[in-house]
This record gives C-alpha cells, structure tokens and sequence, in this order.
C-alpha cells in the first residue's frame, strides 16, 4: 500500500494544487455565510462534488423546498451518469473498495483514473484507490483550511463568493471550446434568463432545467448532426 | 422549505451518490445503455453550467446600484484570461481578485 500511496501521491500533486485552491474557497465561502469548520468538513467528506458544494452554500442559506434540492442535485451532477460507464468492470473487480470507489468519482479522479497506465510492481486496485483517496483528502483539507482561515484572519471578503461564478464561467469556457456545437450552452443561456425575468430569482431554477432538457429532446437531430460534441483533439 | 443544514447537506450527499452510482446499478448487468441518455449525458452539462450561471447573478439588478457591471467586468476577464491560459487557478483567482476589488473599492 505504501508504494501505492507514493506513486498516486505524484500522480495526484496537480490535483492537490487544484482542490486546496477551490477547497478553501468553498470552505470560505461557507464560513461567510455562518456555517464553519465542522460543515466544511463535513460536507467535503459526505458530498465531495465541486459545484455542488458551491451551489449547496446557497441551499444552506434557506428558502428551497426539498424537491428543487434534489432536482438541482441530480442536474448538477448528471455528468457523473457517463463517468462510471467506462469503470463499471474495473470497479466491480476492486471488492470491498467498490463503493468507495463509486462514491469517489470526481472529475478530476476521473480524469487521472483514465489515464492512469500500470506500473510494474505497484499493485494496480490499490494504486486507483489511493489516488481517490488522496484527492478526496486533499478536498477535505482544503475546504475546512478556508473555513479556518475565515474565521481567523479577519480580512474583508466581501465578494468572494464570486469564486463559484468564476468556476462555472471556467467550466463554461472549456466546455464552448471542446463543443463544435454551442446550441446546448445557448439554450441553457435562454432558458435560465428568459425563465428568471418570468419566474423571478427565487423559482427560476426548476423551470429552465425542465425547459432545456424539452428543448435539447426537441432539438436532438440537429444536434447531432452536427456531428460529435466534443472536437477531436 | 427546509433549512436545517445538516439535512440538506444529507440530502445533496444522497443524491450526489445516486448519480455516480446510477451507471453501475442499472448498467451494469451488460445492458445497453439507452440513447437518449447517453446524448442528454453529453448536450445536457453545457446547458447546466450556463443556468449556473445565470443563478450565480440572478440577485444582479441592473436597473439600479453597480447595475451588474462589476459583475460583467469580472466573468470577461474570467472568459477572456481562460481562453488564452486555459489555467484553471489563474482565470478563478483573478476574476475572483478583480470583483473583490472591483466591489470593495470602485463601485462602493
């Protein structure tokens, strides 16, 4: 396990750069809005999923109803759905790290489980594992680290909740440029502000998921022929 | 409504797992996965993240106060810095850096 751990370690060191960052902004974040350490902690250990966690900030503030949380959860985070497909007999072979392993799936972890080759002597399950253990504690550390710090440094952080804005605009940028067609994002675009000036802030959500699903169903064959979404890079 | 936070926080975390492990339960008897869902998997996240984004500055008025231009400064420098860096910790830092600025400092 040791030498499992040193290899997944290197592997996993840009990932450690990454979540310490946007840990401790989410752990911030939540600070500011009254909830510290202990929810950073425990909400990093139980959810551990990026904008989700962002997004749950503005749960724990109040005023949804549970349906639209669990709506805007499984939108959020139905990309996870196409994750798995390509793991479903590995993990199956991994035993009592099978649900961990599930649990684990992270974009970033996914990215570094597809592109993780065998190295002689490191038994491969263990290595996979310790790559998502570390990454989740990596997570875990950085989140409660910002709540920490917002509670001790006493700085003005008036606006950085803007951290969440600018990760979904990244998201969204990565997404235009991988995309060769950019109908799915303007239909998100449409519906989510032509749904807020009809709804108002606090109702919009529900109504421009609902109506962009319709009208990707709706626009499905031009979609595609398009041809594939993502450019052959 | 709900606003006891160790519920929600339950709740997000049951159905976070729901999702990754939805492949692995329905998928994983050797069944073909069904069409539409493979193409929502892929058409659907860019949507997502757009209404992310319009939720992020649903509480923007522009009618009145800074009218959301900090907020526009900020996510185009986001958008333009990650074009060019493609750097994920260098187009969130600044934007996030400029609108702090921007809101602590110039539209005051």
């Amino acid at each position: 396990m040791r030498k499992a751990l040193k290899f997944a370690f290197f592997r996993t060191i840009p990932i450690f750069c990454g979540y310490l960052f946007l840990g401790m902004a989410f752990g911030l974040l939540l600070q500011q809005a009254g909830f510290g350490p202990f929810w950073a902690f425990i909400s990093s250990l139980f959810i551990y999923a990026g904008s989700m966690q962002f997004v749950l900030v503005s749960f724990i503030g109040g005023g949804l109803g549970v349906i639209s949380i669990i709506i805007m959860t499984l939108s959020i985070n139905c990309r996870h759905i196409f994750y798995g497909i390509s793991f479903i007999e590995r993990f199956k072979s991994m035993g009592k790290k099978y649900l961990y392993m599930i649990f684990s799936l992270t974009d970033e972890t996914y990215s570094l489980l597809c592109s993780s080759e065998t190295l002689p002597g490191v038994d491969e399950d263990k290595y996979l594992f310790s790559i998502a253990l570390l990454d989740h504690c990596y997570w875990i550390f950085g989140s409660v680290l910002g709540a920490v710090l917002g509670e001790i440094i006493p700085f003005d952080t008036t606006g950085v909740d803007f951290a969440m804005t600018a990760l979904f605009a990244v998201i969204f940028t990565e997404q235009w440029l991988s995309f060769k067609t950019h109908i799915p994002a303007v239909t998100g675009i449409i519906c989510g502000t032509v749904c807020l000036i009809i709804f108002g802030a606090d109702k919009f959500i529900l109504p421009a998921m609902i109506s962009s699903v319709c009208v990707l169903m709706i626009m499905k064959n031009i979609i595609k022929e398009r041809g594939e979404f993502e450019n052959d890079k | 409504m709900t606003n006891n936070p160790f519920f929600i926080i339950i709740i997000v975390a049951i159905f976070t797992f729901i999702t990754r492990a939805v492949p692995f339960a329905i998928f994983g008897g050797k069944k073909e996965v069904p069409a539409y869902i493979t193409y929502l998997g892929k058409a659907l996240p860019p949507a997502v993240m757009s209404i992310l984004i319009v939720y992020c500055l649903k509480n923007v008025d522009i009618t009145s106060g800074s009218r959301g231009i900090p907020e526009f400064i900020s996510i185009a420098v986001v958008i333009i810095l990650h074009r060019w860096k493609r750097s994920n910790l260098l187009s969130i830092g600044t934007g996030t850096i400029l609108y702090m600025v921007l809101i602590q400092n110039v539209f005051v």
